[in-house]
């Protein structure tokens, strides 16, 4: 794809950080395009520069080399085409579920009747309806990573970014808030970009899946996911999306293998200086 | 009946136990009752001191003073917390310089509010405000500080302005943590109020425990004292309210 046919064009993305032994490259000449309407996903072992990818595209994280461009059109800093969905619990404990949805338009200076209005359709499409006066506290882990997800499609973004939302959810929870997430961007046609670290997630939500070698992160291969769509919740039981996860593992394997041994190597560093 | 019914009935129970436990303990002779008068005289002398020693007037006026106090403390005490948040080389500079403030007996330096303001309520204020500042900037600066980043990181994913970010964000997680430091400046300025009164024998519940000492009036003494736990609920129930109407569900 070109990047003039992208929404979103990452290229030759390197992030490097001052550490105590010297500098270390986090992401290493990371490039690819997200189609509008696409749903990507991005995979690799933890330590392979994920989040700082994810901070890099949504503009919270500066001084790397290359361009993040948007319909052609190079953004530096936070950009109000990218929504942002965090890894971490993100709501607002002081609002209500309404009211965190409502949160991006009441910034945006939205009348108060429209804003609850938008807000209450938001709520609805990620499954909350009758929740709207409850506060983040009185909900579930699921639940209140749903809100964050209206929070952020309530401040109609052309692309959703997501770093591992699932990632605090137990397994059950994730496949079903998976499926939720995938019907939700198939009725808005949302373009979106996922990082994640779980293989049975990235393929079942994607249609591309770029995996990541692990430090300095690169890309090392791009698969495609030629599963039907609409893509049902039976599509885990299908002997094609597990072919896609076994194909993605093997690529997978030596990079978490190799993340897995540095870090040991970096403990037992890290144990005989002390 | 909800939890909070219960807790409060369960609360009242046990002062009127521990109320009969010291009756108890000092008919049986095994507290002083030179020192520590009978509950039950304490609770006859409460008619007595409302009607002959103008009890009322005095919780009035010192609950007048600790309200003073409290408005000046959440008036300066907040913005200078925001500030040693804001401004980091402010904070390293005086971080350690407040925290020894809190420690400081500023009751003690009474003779030098007097020279300023004179024998007057604004001398009592005064020190209320000074010994209760510490809390309220250590405890704005705590709440500030422990924000967590992923909702500053949402707030500027959404492109908040930096004052966006502070009213919208900042400010609401600080809340629980500003209102402890409130809760605990109210508690010094409270102490260093009534202190000030007995020390400079004026105003309002301070003088009228130094007068019923000096006459050895131990029921009266005692009964003013229930007073100042009165106004110290009062105010404490003041700021739960403040808090839960700023910050609901806390």
């Amino acid at each position: 794809m070109t990047a003039e046919r992208a929404l979103l064009a990452v290229e030759h993305i390197t992030k490097k950080f001052a550490g105590r032994d010297g500098e270390l490259t986090a992401v290493d000449d990371v490039s690819f395009d997200v189609a509008p309407g696409e749903f990507v996903a991005i995979i690799g072992p933890s330590g392979c520069g994920k989040s700082t990818l994810f901070n890099v595209i949504g503009g919270l994280l500066g001084g790397y080399e290359g361009r993040v461009s948007v319909a052609g059109e190079r953004i530096s800093g936070t950009h109000p085409s990218i929504g942002m969905v965090f890894q971490e619990e993100s709501t607002f404990p002081w609002r209500t579920v309404q009211d965190n949805v409502a949160f991006p338009l009441e910034i945006a200076g939205m009348a108060k009747a429209e804003r609850q209005e938008r807000a209450a359709h938001f709520v609805a499409l990620v499954g909350l309806t009758g929740f709207e006066r409850r506060y983040p506290s009185e909900l579930s882990g699921g639940m209140r990573q749903r809100v964050a997800i209206a929070r952020t499609l309530a401040s109609t973004p052309r692309i959703l970014l997501m770093d591992e939302p699932f990632a605090s959810l137990d397994e059950q929870t994730r496949v079903i808030l998976g499926d939720k997430v995938l019907a939700i961007q198939q009725s808005l046609r949302q373009t979106t970009l996922l990082i994640t670290h779980n293989l049975t997630e990235a393929v079942q939500l994607a249609d591309r899946v770029l995996v990541m070698t692990y430090r300095p992160g690169r890309l090392k291969r791009v698969v495609d996911i030629a599963l039907p769509h609409p893509r049902t919740p039976d599509v885990v039981e299908s002997d094609a999306f597990g072919r896609y996860v076994a194909q993605i593992w093997h690529d997978l394997r030596d990079e978490a293998n190799r993340g897995i041994e540095e870090a040991e190597a970096l403990a037992l560093r890290q144990g005989r200086r002390t | 009946m909800t939890t909070r019914a219960v807790a409060r009935g369960v609360g009242i129970a046990t002062l009127v136990l521990a109320a009969f436990a010291v009756e108890g303990l000092l008919r049986a002779g095994v507290i002083n009752r030179f020192i520590v008068p009978l509950p039950s005289q304490v609770l006859a002398a409460l008619p007595r001191i409302v009607v002959e020693e103008h009890v009322l007037a005095r919780f009035g006026q010192t609950s007048l003073e600790v309200l003073w106090a409290s408005l000046l403390l959440a008036a300066a005490g907040i913005p200078l917390g925001v500030m040693l948040h804001r401004y980091r080389i402010v904070r390293l500079a005086c971080e350690s310089w407040v925290g020894a403030l809190a420690a400081a007996p500023i009751v003690l330096m009474y003779p030098l509010f007097l020279v300023i303001f004179g024998r007057s309520t604004t001398t009592i204020v005064m020190i209320g405000f000074a010994a209760g500042l510490a809390p309220v900037i250590l405890k704005t600066l705590e709440g500030l500080a422990a924000t967590r980043v992923v909702l500053q990181d949402v707030g500027r994913s959404f492109r908040l302005s930096n004052a966006q970010q502070f009213w919208k964000i900042l400010l609401p997680a600080a809340l629980p943590s500003v209102f402890v430091g409130l809760r605990l400046g109210l508690i010094f300025a409270m102490i260093n109020i009534v202190g000030v009164e007995f020390l400079i024998n004026f105003g309002g519940l301070g003088q009228l425990i130094n007068e019923l000492a000096e006459r050895y009036d131990l029921p009266g003494m005692y009964g003013a004292i229930l007073f100042v736990v009165a106004a110290s609920i009062l105010f404490f129930d003041v700021t739960e309210r403040v808090e839960r109407w700023l910050r609901p569900n806390t």
